[in-house]
């Protein structure tokens, strides 16, 4: 356990996922996740290390990119866990404003903010 | 064992959006440079198994000690308000790998792709499958020390640009250089976005 492994087997994150290549809810590699706190029985290992991950948050999020880079996970299937987490109840999505959904009000709030840091 | 995250790697909890744009380009061009300038953390770096399990058998037997198993993105944020964060993802040169691609470009609001202004054929793959995939892009010549200084007019002409397609100069060093370069990006995409609202 204290050293990372580097673990060329592809069957593993098939494996790890059930089987699955595409997560059920609507999770990008770019989706903020909040985690819920404590624990709860019946995790696997990667749910368990995943939701670890959050203890030094402070209520704060991660991207899914940086869970897949913390824990060493190919972007795709860390993609499927926390899809899976979120469904169980064990993680939140950043909600948007309802007006995201419209791609010009998110992209003028995108153009807004980097003015406001140039 | 992955040792803990500092609590500067997590995003503000009154975080509601995110957006994504993709900073594309030739291997060397200077991606992650770019993306480091703009984040306010350092970038972290992902990888992607290949997913041709035969591939990788070949490349195993021949050199069994070398890593090419996997892609890597670089990636960086940085928050443009208490609840709207940017992500930076710097796209793989070898852009044979789809599977990771298609990963990044779903949900980008648009690419930056940086050219190096000694080897613009260079760009001409990634231009294309960004054509190919609907992802709107503006482009910025990445200005290396001693390179030549070409007149952005000929840099749109040799790289086929259509009109509309912003170019600009940038120093992917320069954090207010690239900060530039994606207000241009962006307010590109603002543009389209307003072209293709239906008209009342």
């Amino acid at each position: 356990m204290s050293r990372p492994r580097q673990d060329p087997d592809l069957v593993r994150p098939y494996v790890r996922t059930g089987g699955r290549t595409r997560p059920s809810t609507d999770v990008r590699l770019e989706s903020v996740v909040f985690a819920a706190t404590g624990t709860r029985p019946g995790l696997n290992p990667d749910a368990r290390r995943l939701l670890a991950l959050f203890a030094p948050a402070q209520g704060g999020g991660l991207a899914v990119a940086e869970i897949a880079s913390a824990l060493a996970l190919p972007p795709s299937t860390t993609r499927i866990l926390v899809a899976d987490l979120i469904e169980h109840g064990l993680m939140t999505l950043a909600q948007g404003q309802p007006d995201d959904r419209l791609p010009a009000s998110l992209i003028e709030r995108v153009l807004n903010g980097l003015r406001a840091h140039a | 064992m992955a040792s803990a995250l500092t609590p500067d790697r997590f995003v503000a909890p009154t975080v509601t959006a995110t957006a994504k744009i993709v900073v594309a380009g030739a291997f060397g061009v200077g991606k992650t440079t770019f993306v480091s300038s703009v984040s306010e953390v350092p970038p972290v770096h992902m990888e992607e198994p290949i997913t041709r399990a035969s591939a990788l058998v070949d490349d195993l037997a021949r050199t069994p000690a070398k890593s090419t198993t996997t892609v890597g993105v670089d990636f960086g944020r940085t928050h443009l308000s208490d609840d709207l964060v940017l992500y930076l993802f710097g796209t793989p040169g070898q852009i044979r790998f789809r599977f990771l691609w298609e990963e990044l470009i779903v949900g980008a609001l648009g690419a930056l792709v940086l050219v190096d202004p000694r080897d613009l054929d260079a760009s001409h793959e990634i231009l294309g499958l960004l054509e190919e995939n609907g992802v709107p892009y503006a482009v910025a010549v990445n200005q290396f020390d001693g390179a030549p200084h070409h007149p952005l007019g000929e840099v749109h002409e040799a790289l086929a640009l259509a009109g509309h397609t912003p170019l600009t100069v940038c120093d992917a060093r320069e954090r207010a250089s690239c900060m530039q370069a994606l207000i241009q990006l962006t307010e590109y995409l603002v543009r389209l976005a307003h072209s293709l609202e239906p008209r009342p």
